[in-house]
């Protein structure tokens, strides 16, 4: 077997580590060059969820903290597909979920925002790609919130997410954003990505995927770095 | 296909990513025990602070540990906001030496202020032998191997994270 070596990140579309705009960045961020390191068997692997014992209502934040009814705002399913760079999928990862409610309040002790926090609504899930790399959850669309990193700094409605793939180098943490959101144009955080990478952060609305009667329909495909393996299988 | 861009954990991870220990009401998928201190002679604990550019201690970090020596394969996540002195605690064992590299932990680091996360190793100090010899340790200017190779304490090893300054800790890019 030959060996096989995981792409570095992509800095045309992956955010530079400072980012002064986002001010928590400039005492955060590291400042001295990264150490550029061959990959070893602690890099090529990385954590398995495979068999792990998701609840029975884990991917749907709709239902799954409902203590006595259904929780406030627009009830929306989000799709697509875990890929890599090479177009491949990647089935039986984990994805982790957690976002504010419809008002824009989470449900952290740190969050202080004076909005409502809904009894019904947590706000935190998780759901596995299948063998094709497709995954599906239903949630509540999130509200905006202020922030205070700048004057009237308000987040732009957002979805955050935790993934693994392949190996510790596909560790990704992101957050979704909606399309025509008139926010995401004063957002640090969304800007803070260069601009050949922003418009992979917006999902897209997808009618044929809405459910009648019952849930407007977003799709968000996430691709994780890729490897110089060749695709045997061309999908 | 082009990578999706990476984007802050932010504040508010606690309740979707580390929900016991912070009391949430969610079930958690990994937590900082990745051996039971009870069930296993060997366990050690790894802890540490985290620190940003003025020396002030980070409340809000979350930090990951993964270890393979290819014999057992052990994965933890804690955040800084619960511990009284804020530090990461993890309990898990030593690994081995494998492929000639010196026995380390990788260790993923996210926070509110990281747009993109910071991957690290750490290193022990009682390895000085194993410690001299590792490739990606050698490529790493002497004067700061010292920031990822951990101290022995009574129970275990401690590590402190300086995202900036003087003492900044080595990330890597892997």
């Amino acid at each position: 077997m030959s060996e096989i070596i995981y792409n570095k990140f992509d800095w045309d579309v992956q955010p530079p580590r400072l980012s002064p705009e986002y001010k928590s960045t400039v005492l955060r961020a590291p400042t001295k060059p990264l150490i550029l390191t061959k990959q070893t068997l602690s890099e090529l692997s990385g954590p398995v969820f495979g068999d792990f014992n998701l609840g029975p209502l884990d991917h749907d934040l709709s239902k799954n903290s409902i203590v006595n009814g259904e929780p406030l705002g627009e009830r929306i399913l989000v799709h697509g597909r875990v890929l890599n760079e090479n177009g491949q999928p990647i089935p039986n990862t984990l994805i982790e979920i957690w976002q504010a409610n419809s008002c824009g309040r989470y449900v952290h002790k740190v969050d202080q925002h004076d909005a409502p926090l809904d009894p019904n609504f947590l706000g935190a899930g998780r759901c596995m790609s299948d063998a094709n790399g497709n995954y599906k959850f239903y949630t509540i669309k999130p509200g905006a919130y202020p922030w205070g990193n700048h004057y009237n700094a308000w987040r732009p409605n957002h979805i955050h997410f935790s993934l693994f793939g392949a190996n510790i180098t596909n560790r990704l943490v992101t957050q979704m954003y909606f399309p025509g959101d008139p926010l995401l144009q004063y957002d640090p955080i969304f800007l803070g990505v260069p601009p050949k990478g922003r418009d992979l952060l917006i999902s897209k609305f997808d009618m044929d995927a809405t459910e009648e009667g019952y849930a407007l329909a977003y799709r968000f495909d996430f691709v994780l770095r890729g490897n110089n393996a060749t695709p045997f299988e061309n999908i | 296909m082009k990578q999706t861009p990476s984007q802050t954990v932010g504040p508010y991870f606690a309740y979707g990513l580390t929900p016991e220990q912070y009391l949430y009401d969610f079930k958690a998928l990994v937590g900082n025990e990745m051996v039971s201190p009870m069930d296993d002679l060997n366990c050690i604990q790894i802890s540490g602070q985290v620190f940003d550019g003025e020396g002030k201690l980070i409340p809000d970090a979350m930090l990951e540990i993964w270890q393979n020596d290819g014999e057992k394969q052990l994965f933890g996540r804690f955040g800084t906001g619960t511990d009284p002195k804020n530090r990461y605690v993890f309990h898990t064992i030593k690994p081995k030496s494998v492929d000639g590299q010196a026995p380390h932990l990788s260790v993923i680091v996210f926070m509110r202020g990281q747009l993109i996360h910071s991957y690290t190793r750490l290193y022990f100090e009682d390895e000085p032998g194993l410690n001299a010899k590792d490739k990606i340790l050698n490529q790493v200017p002497e004067d700061r191997r010292n920031t990822i190779i951990a101290k022995k304490t009574s129970n275990g090893y401690q590590m402190d994270i300086h995202m900036q300054g003087e003492n900044e800790t080595v990330f890597f890019d892997i």
